[in-house]
């Protein structure tokens, strides 16, 4: 039972990568094993948890719910590429680290991703904004508060920088 | 910066100070290292087989098919494994009780693993998995914990002779005379439903075996004490033929990531095939199969007291369903004995604990190991006497609390407590959340027509996690350590190295480390790096269990730093011909008393050290490294007779205060506020103290709302996805305000006590405090968690009489 394979390029972090995919290879599994950019975590396989959330095009999307060929032409971007171009640390992931939004870090990137996302739409979330918008990323360490904290933070010192 | 310009709390340099995390900036930066993460050249992957049966014996296992499947390398049945390894160990007396990764002839609940596929890709095993074909010939089976003890019950170990794993009435104190003396008595029931911790990570395991060395490599997601003898005994090889990677970064714990059997089936496929092995389970595998499923227990207690609240005795039965196969889950009946009266003064108790076999998935250790729902059980019953007195539910509680003025205070059941002051972290939190504006928020909700409460729970968070529950459930053990350790280096850079022998999931264990042996070295934390050794040059730990670690690992380290000082103070002594009396150690440097320009510093003494044995003080190891192995602050002992034993030594306390309200159309519960008061002693960085605390309530919160590992009545797990197991999101966990108080403990090298089990052991009983609040005057109440909308909207039905509308 060979699997017919398919090509596909994607830019992924600003780089274009291509390879030859089965059918059946979710996106998730391509980023991780094929690429080996293991930030992006796997915690469900059903859409529900968030780990493996990357931006797709801009928005967040459930990785492990997109075959690797749907990615094909399209623009994704992992925790790995959240970094400023220098290497250093992002506001948002400095911010992370300021406030101890994490814990085991197993579910921070998919965290990272969805905040980015709402902070790219909306400049100044209020706490049920950002409650909201990482609604969909469960986290069994922090309750949630400390990762608020960091969105909150993090809204306020990009918006300090914009002035 | 000095220290007379930023004074921090209790005098400390850096200890209970803002500072950033060792660890935070990889995980941020999607550096982390889990055991999913690890790929290792030629590496065969796993799937794995599992029964449809709670109960059947296995006819044949035809694999033919699944060989077949190109790039298929092996199936491995239990006939082979079974035969080729030894059973894992159990924590009671029951040598029948035998367990193995693999079934062999019989399965004993749904979702047990009966063969293990392996081939060159997850999804070709997956594939070939579904090819294999299991004659199965059901057999009856038993699901309920209660009737699974009555004669003629399906055995789910017919060797064993019984259900029963372990039972064992005590008796501490004049129980019978109290009952008979006392005004009154109340009886009910609580209903602890089956649930756990369920990190975001799956277990995951990574194996290679070296034929040449006679080695086996494992990578694996981790928290357990003697992981790697385990797998070793299992293995069949000896202790140093297994060599455990600590460096893995655990996706999250609390308890549940034993993965033993994982680790032996990887391990010995690995070895097999002489190739690298990965396993990882998929959502449904760890759900159902994975064997962390937490305490699943009934609690029938009694209470005497008299009419101004006084409470003389408590008798509590719990019976606990430990599933299929028990590790060290009954254990989990042994640890709450240690704050078996919470943190009141009960005179008497008795306690009877009875561990039962089910054909359910096991249970493992979950964050508390059984002080949570014993805490439900105890708030339960304060909340009770309190209604039955007319009382006021604060003013029980402050009758009956140990005054800060009576510790050390030893409790029934033979601990000590160590400090607390209850009293006033009771006030502080009542004062942080407004309580008069809050009973008015609630009766305001009330007169508006809906359903609200306010909960209250205080509780003891034992910790410095020692294991005196082994000996006294199981006197052919007679462990009395459960020491950790720490060695620190200093190189001839003079820059500092922690070396721990754990791997981690999420504590911040490099942060700690590095803050108590930059406290006492007086050098900046941010310089000094820890790391994770592996089992083979790893110094003796127990893992971070039973919230210990930074008492156990805390002290370790300041013990291994403080020989560090004192090497340093003794090679400045030898140079100036001086005592070590007339030496001032600051900041690494060390100085003549009065006389400041004769000073050693850091990098002098460090040189000397490394390189110029001819300055060295006799009897001094060149170099600049110390180990230190600590056993824990009054541990050593094995039990009285009638069962009296110090459990853990230190004793954090936390108090709950919090408002729901209940939509009494839909059942629905919401946490409108949340407060939590906790004492855990001096905080080495608070920001890891608030986290896991919140987080801890979050946990509590879906225990006591939203999560159960239900079973149908066929024996089938009805909730093996995020689909129907529900795991509160930041929708449903409220912002949390913890008011923070410091109680030193009087054991430990900086008055630290443990917080990683803090906020899950008080959270549900305040929950279940508020819910049981906010239904009593319809006059029902509920006393079973998960309390899910269902459960909630029967009752308000059945009150109203009515379908439950308005």
């Amino acid at each position: 039972m060979s699997e017919k394979l398919h090509p596909i390029s994607v830019e992924v972090n600003g780089v274009a990568c291509s390879g030859m995919v089965s059918a059946r290879l979710s996106l998730v599994d391509w980023l991780r094993e094929e690429l080996r950019l293991t930030g992006t975590h796997v915690g469900c396989e059903h859409g529900i948890c968030g780990a493996c959330s990357v931006m797709f095009d801009g928005e967040p999307l459930r990785s492990c719910l997109v075959f690797a060929v749907q990615a094909n032409g399209h623009r994704i971007t992992t925790v790995e590429g959240l970094a400023r171009p220098d290497g250093s640390l992002s506001v948002l992931q400095d911010s992370f680290c300021q406030t101890h939004a994490l814990q085991c870090g197993y579910c921070t990137p998919g965290m990272l991703i969805a905040a980015q996302g709402l902070l790219e739409a909306n400049a100044d979330p209020t706490e049920a904004q950002i409650r909201e918008a990482i609604g969909g990323n469960l986290c069994r360490c922090t309750g949630y508060q400390q990762i608020v904290d960091a969105v909150r933070l993090a809204a306020t010192r990009l918006s300090e920088g914009a002035k | 910066m000095t220290m007379a310009e930023h004074p921090a709390p209790g005098g400390f340099r850096y200890i209970g100070t803002k500072r950033r995390t060792k660890e935070d900036p990889r995980f941020v930066a999607g550096r982390g290292r889990y055991a999913a993460d690890i790929a290792l050249p030629g590496m065969k992957h796993v799937a794995l087989v599992a029964s449809p049966y709670p109960s059947a014996r296995i006819v044949s296992i035809r694999a033919e098919a699944a060989f077949a499947l190109p790039g298929v390398r092996y199936v491995l049945t239990g006939e082979e494994f079974c035969a080729a390894t030894d059973s894992l160990t159990i924590g009671v007396d029951a040598p029948k009780v035998t367990r193995y990764a693999l079934a062999k002839d019989v399965v004993r609940y749904a979702g047990e693993w009966v063969a293990a596929v392996v081939a060159d890709t997850r999804a070709l095993a997956e594939d070939a998995a579904e090819l294999v074909e299991v004659d199965y010939e059901p057999l009856p089976y038993i699901i309920e914990a209660e009737r699974a003890l009555e004669s003629g019950s399906p055995l789910v170990h017919p060797a064993h002779g019984s259900n029963l794993l372990y039972r064992r009435r005590f008796v501490w104190g004049p129980v019978e005379k109290a009952f008979a003396e006392s005004d009154r008595r109340i009886e009910f029931r609580a209903k602890w439903g089956r649930s756990s911790t369920v990190p975001i990570e799956t277990f995951a395991v990574a194996a290679q075996w070296h034929p040449a060395e006679q080695l086996l490599d494992v990578w694996a997601s981790i928290q357990m004490p003697k992981f790697p003898d385990q797998a070793a005994r299992a293995l069949r090889l000896p202790g140093n033929a297994v060599r455990v990677h600590y460096d893995v970064d655990v996706g999250g714990s609390y308890g549940v990531k034993r993965g033993i059997k994982h680790t032996v089936l990887v391990g010995y496929l690995a070895r097999r095939l002489g190739v690298p092995v990965r396993l990882i389970e998929d959502r449904l595998e760890n759900m159902r199969g994975g064997d962390m499923h937490g305490p699943d227990r009934y609690f029938d207690v009694q209470a005497a007291f008299d009419t101004d609240g006084t409470i003389h005795a408590m008798k509590i039965r719990a019976l606990d369903d430990v599933g299929a196969y028990a590790g060290r889950s009954p254990l989990q009946l042994g640890k709450p004995i240690g704050a078996i009266c919470g943190p009141y003064r009960i005179a008497a108790i008795e306690y009877e604990p009875i561990s039962v076999m089910t054909h359910k998935t096991p249970q493992e250790a979950v964050r508390g190991f059984g002080q949570s729902p014993t805490n439900f059980a105890i708030e339960r019953a304060v909340d009770r006497i309190a209604r039955a007195l007319g009382m006021d539910r604060i003013e029980v509680r402050r009758r009956n609390f140990i005054d800060k003025s009576q510790f050390p205070y030893t409790i029934p059941s033979g601990s000590t407590y160590d400090s607390g002051d209850y009293h006033a972290v009771l006030d502080k939190a009542l004062a942080a959340i407004d309580y008069p504006a809050l009973v008015r928020e609630r009766d305001d909700a009330r007169a508006a027509g809906k359903l609200a409460g306010i909960g209250i729970s205080t509780c003891l968070e034992p910790s410095g996690g020692n294991t005196a529950f082994e000996p006294l459930f199981n006197p052919k053990n007679e462990t009395t350590t459960w020491m950790d350790s720490c060695l620190v280096r200093i190189d001839l850079s003079g820059s500092i190295t922690g070396i721990m022998g754990t791997s981690s999931s999420g504590q911040g264990h490099e942060t700690m480390v590095a803050t108590v042996v930059g406290e006492v070295l007086e050098r900046d934390p941010a310089g000094i790096r820890v790391i994770h050794a592996d089992s083979l040059n790893a110094l003796p730990s127990n893992s971070p269990v039973g919230s210990r670690m930074a008492i156990m690992l805390g002290g370790a380290a300041a013990g291994a730093a403080k020989k560090i000082k004192q090497a340093l103070i003794a090679i400045a002594a030898h140079n100036f011909e001086c005592a070590v009396e007339d030496l001032e150690y600051r900041e690494g440097n060390v100085s003549l008393k009065g006389a400041p320009s004769k000073t050693l510093t850091w990098d002098q003494l460090v040189e000397i050290a490394h390189r110029k044995f001819h300055r060295m003080p006799a009897g001094l190891e060149p170099g600049l490294q110390a180990k230190f192995v600590w056993e824990v602050p009054t541990g050593g002992g094995l039990p009285t007779p009638d069962g009296r034993i110090q459990m853990y030594p230190c004793y954090a306390f936390e108090a709950h205060i919090v408002l729901v309200e209940i939509d009494p159309d839909t059942g629905k519960a919401v946490i409108r506020k949340y407060v939590c008061g906790h004492d855990c002693g001096v905080m080495i960085n608070p920001d890891i103290v608030h986290g896991m605390t919140c987080g801890g309530i979050a946990h509590g919160i879906g225990a006591a709302l939203y999560e159960k590992f239900a079973y149908t009545e066929d024996g089938q797990l009805a909730s093996g996805t995020f689909m129907d197991y529900l795991i509160p999101s930041a929708m449903e966990v409220p912002a949390i305000a913890i008011v923070d108080h410091c109680t030193p403990s009087p054991l430990t090298t900086f008055g630290q006590k443990g917080s990683g089990e803090a906020g899950y052991l008080g959270a549900p009983a305040a929950i279940g405090n508020a819910v049981n609040d906010a239904l009593e005057p319809l006059g029902v109440s509920i006393e079973e968690t998960p309390m899910k909308p269902f459960a909630l909207w029967e009752r308000i039905r059945a009150a109203r009489g009515d379908n439950g509308k308005r």
